[in-house]
């Protein structure tokens, strides 16, 4: 299993170095797009779809992540290296995640998403309160360091263009993306993993098979929390800020919407889902405006047709599109 | 086995071709001006806003103005044959979209160069973006001091309305000067509008102040702000705030029997959009909203719907009679129109061939010189992209701004207050089309 993960993500790896290398710049800003997406829905479709808990504070976590990472990117000379950002957004993110866990342990259904829902309503106001430290309303900006020499000028070397700061990031999104889907689906399949669907189908059983309750639930909110960490330090470097206004409880509605229209509990459909969020507005806006909408019209297009799909897809599709999907193979093959 | 084997060959030879597609090394070449969006016929510009959402009501008339009068020049010939084109993106007001919809106008629209962007908040997520991309970011929409005290670092970016800071100065001189035993209050905005806004006030009434009421965003509960500065016995209120926060500190003031003078500055001053908010707050125990605000002291620096036999204003109807979309002209729509009025004179003064650093220069050349709809001149220089140095002092009677002071005209820090009236008489031409001549 794990050594076909591992095959997986180096054609995976492949895949994205041919995507980024042949589509424009605005397609790769899409694509690193996608990747904080995908990693923040990967997170939280583990979290819902193998353990059973409902999150409507990943939003919140993002933020932790995106505002960890903006407090490291003050000046443009003397920061640490990215990945070494990156892996202290996720660290601060577990911790916050872990105390979170902690409470959401003791939690069910509707309860614990009323927790994690104040949480997302309370994050927003944190920055507001430590206006000096945190940028208030407007934030924190992000002062991006320049790709270091030998990268830029071995990307060249390889792939003959430029290595824009933009396919920069959507590397490191990707890179990122597929390290984190890797482990996720290792994990998923391994023991931890087991106890966490085995949590989820049935708490009595679970208990007498000798699984403590708590410290799987606790487990499987601490990785989610780590992966919407990293997916808020993404996020942070591609808008090059982190304001309170991005972190709203749109954004964890919206990251289990595209967990739902994916299909629960699985990482394709993450990815599905994270596709969806990213490329579905802008597609949809740019449609309106050739069918010669105004630009107003065409804006409140989007949503329109976001909230169509959705019910569409729980209509037609209860697993979702990669549920979807997966049966209507499972039934070719059959026939 | 064997299968993952076969796999993984493959993969390698993938990589390896991919690998060998490339190039080796760098050639050599040179920069001339970027054209980015400019062919024979067209020009392309883009701008985001706020379409939808808590900001959209006003704001999202904004660059219906901006596109009528575009579709007026462009019926006119253009700008040196040029159709302008203009590209609207919808940010609701939230920085996050607005980095992806700038992404999306400058690599997938591939615009020339922004114009009139939206929002403090918003615009500061992509200014740096713009000035690292060699984008020009011109006349934002947005009083905040950092699109022009400091071009050194930003140089693509212009600021455009009066800033903030001016404000406040001038509208402290005012008050120093003809309420100087008022104790003051003020009602800020919690963010460079409202710092801004405070600085320049207290530079005249520091000793005048009594109390600071500070209100976030998206926060509609203003009660405590208003017994705050009620308590504190404040009998004139300075608002440096966005119209629905007009609507609402006075909803506010009315219930807890709060009688203060206010004066409001120039963004949350709107009469006719104040007006429907406070119906629409109020459930419709408001009905004549706009006549709440008799009295109310605000500032001006164009000439808004409220004055219609201003020359400007018969332009400005002229043109949304003839090219704008459906509704009636409003005070936003002037404003983006006046904003598409000074891009015109800048793309003129780029001469024939624009580049995107030849219109930087040319503004910085020309542009203060450049006359239009404001009441006072622009600052641009080298050393400063910031936009109009000043403004009137008015009061509102039955929605209708009447003068108190002539134009007011300064600069930041400690320049001095005076009166100047010599923009004010600019006249548009007649033909309702700027002539400015490509800078040398």
């Amino acid at each position: 299993m794990v050594r076909r993960h591992l095959l997986l993500a180096l054609g995976a790896l492949v895949v994205v170095v041919l995507v980024l290398e042949n589509t424009s710049q605005f397609r790769n800003a899409q694509f690193g797009a996608m990747a904080y997406y995908a990693i923040a829905a990967g997170g939280l479709t583990v979290l819902t779809g193998l353990n059973g808990q409902l999150s409507l504070g990943h939003g919140a976590l993002m933020a932790v992540g995106a505002y960890t990472t903006a407090l490291m990117l003050q000046s443009r000379e003397d920061s640490l290296p990215l990945p070494v950002i990156l892996a202290l957004a996720i660290v601060v993110t577990l911790v916050v995640g872990a105390l979170v866990g902690v409470a959401a342990a003791r939690l069910h259904g509707p309860y614990l998403a009323g927790a994690t829902l104040a949480l997302a309503v309370a994050v927003p106001g944190i920055p507001l309160f430590f206006g000096e430290w945190l940028g208030g309303e407007q934030g924190l900006n992000v002062r991006l360091p320049e790709i270091p020499v030998w990268l830029a000028d071995a990307a060249y070397f390889v792939t003959g263009q430029e290595l824009t700061q933009i396919r920069f990031l959507a590397y490191l999104g990707w890179l990122a993306a597929i390290v984190v889907f890797v482990l996720l689906a290792n994990l998923s399949r391994s023991r931890i993993g087991r106890n966490w669907q085995a949590v989820r189908d049935d708490e009595v059983a679970a208990e007498l098979a000798g699984i403590n309750l708590g410290r799987a639930r606790v487990q499987a909110f601490v990785v989610s929390a780590g992966c919407a960490g990293l997916a808020g330090g993404l996020l942070a470097l591609s808008a090059r800020l982190a304001a309170p206004s991005g972190f709203t409880l749109t954004l964890s509605l919206l990251l289990l919407s595209a967990v739902v229209l994916g299909g629960l509990g699985s990482l394709v459909g993450a990815l599905v889902g994270a596709a969806l969020l990213t490329f579905l507005p802008q597609v949809v806006t740019g449609a309106g405006t050739d069918l010669g909408l105004t630009d107003v019209q065409a804006a409140q297009l989007a949503p329109l047709i976001y909230g169509l799909v959705t019910v569409l897809v729980v209509l037609l599709a209860p697993a979702g599109l990669a549920g979807g999907l997966r049966k209507l193979i499972n039934w070719r093959r059959s026939s | 086995m064997k299968r993952w084997y076969a796999g993984t060959a493959l993969l390698l030879a993938m990589a390896v071709t991919a690998a060998a597609c490339g190039a080796g090394g760098r050639p050599e070449g040179e920069d001339a001006g970027s054209t980015v969006g400019i062919t024979d016929t067209t020009i392309k510009i883009g701008a985001h806003f706020p379409l939808t959402g808590v900001a959209a009501p006003g704001y999202s008339e904004i660059p219906s103005g901006h596109q009528a009068y575009y579709d007026y020049v462009n019926a006119n010939g253009g700008v040196n044959g040029r159709k302008i084109e203009f590209v609207v993106k919808d940010d609701a007001y939230n920085p996050t979209n607005t980095s992806q919809v700038t992404n999306e106008l400058v690599l997938n629209d591939e615009i020339f160069a922004m114009v009139s962007g939206l929002g403090t908040p918003t615009h500061s997520a992509v200014v740096d973006y713009l000035n690292d991309a060699k984008v020009p970011d011109l006349f934002v929409s947005s009083g905040s001091l950092q699109w022009g005290d400091w071009p050194k670092e930003k140089p693509f970016t212009f600021g455009w309305q009066p800033d903030y800071e001016i404000e406040g100065k001038i509208v402290g001189d005012w008050v120093k000067k003809n309420m100087p035993d008022a104790k003051v209050g003020l009602f800020l905005q919690d963010d460079d509008f409202g710092r801004d806004g405070e600085k320049g006030a207290r530079r005249y009434l520091d000793d005048q102040i009594v109390a600071v009421a500070k209100y976030t965003p998206g926060n509609t509960d203003v009660a405590p702000q208003m017994a705050q500065l009620q308590a504190a016995g404040v009998d004139l209120v300075l608002g440096f705030n966005v119209p629905s926060y007009t609507a609402l500190s006075q909803l506010v003031s009315l219930r807890i029997g709060f009688k203060p003078k206010w004066f409001y500055s120039n963004v949350g001053s709107d009469p006719a959009l104040v007006g429907s908010l406070l119906a629409r707050f109020s459930e419709g125990a408001v009905t004549d909203g706009a006549s709440m605000l008799n009295g109310v002291m605000t500032t001006e620096y164009l000439k808004g719907v409220d004055a219609p036999d201003d020359p400007w204003m018969k332009l400005w109807q002229k043109v949304w009679d003839e090219h704008g979309a459906d509704g009636d002209l409003t005070n936003y729509r002037v404003y983006g129109m006046s904003q598409a009025y000074t891009f015109v004179q800048a793309l003129q003064a780029a001469g024939p061939n624009p580049t995107r650093e030849g219109i930087v220069e040319a503004i910085e050349k020309q542009g203060g010189s450049f006359e239009g709809p404001g009441v006072a001149p622009f600052r641009f220089t080298g050393d400063s992209h910031l936009g109009m140095s000043g403004m009137s002092v008015v009061e509102i009677q039955g929605g209708v701004g009447e003068d108190l002071t002539p134009v007011l005209v300064t600069d930041l820090g400690d320049a001095p207050i005076k009166e100047d009236d010599s923009a004010a008489g600019d006249e548009p031409p007649s033909n309702g089309i700027p002539n400015v001549k490509p800078a040398e």
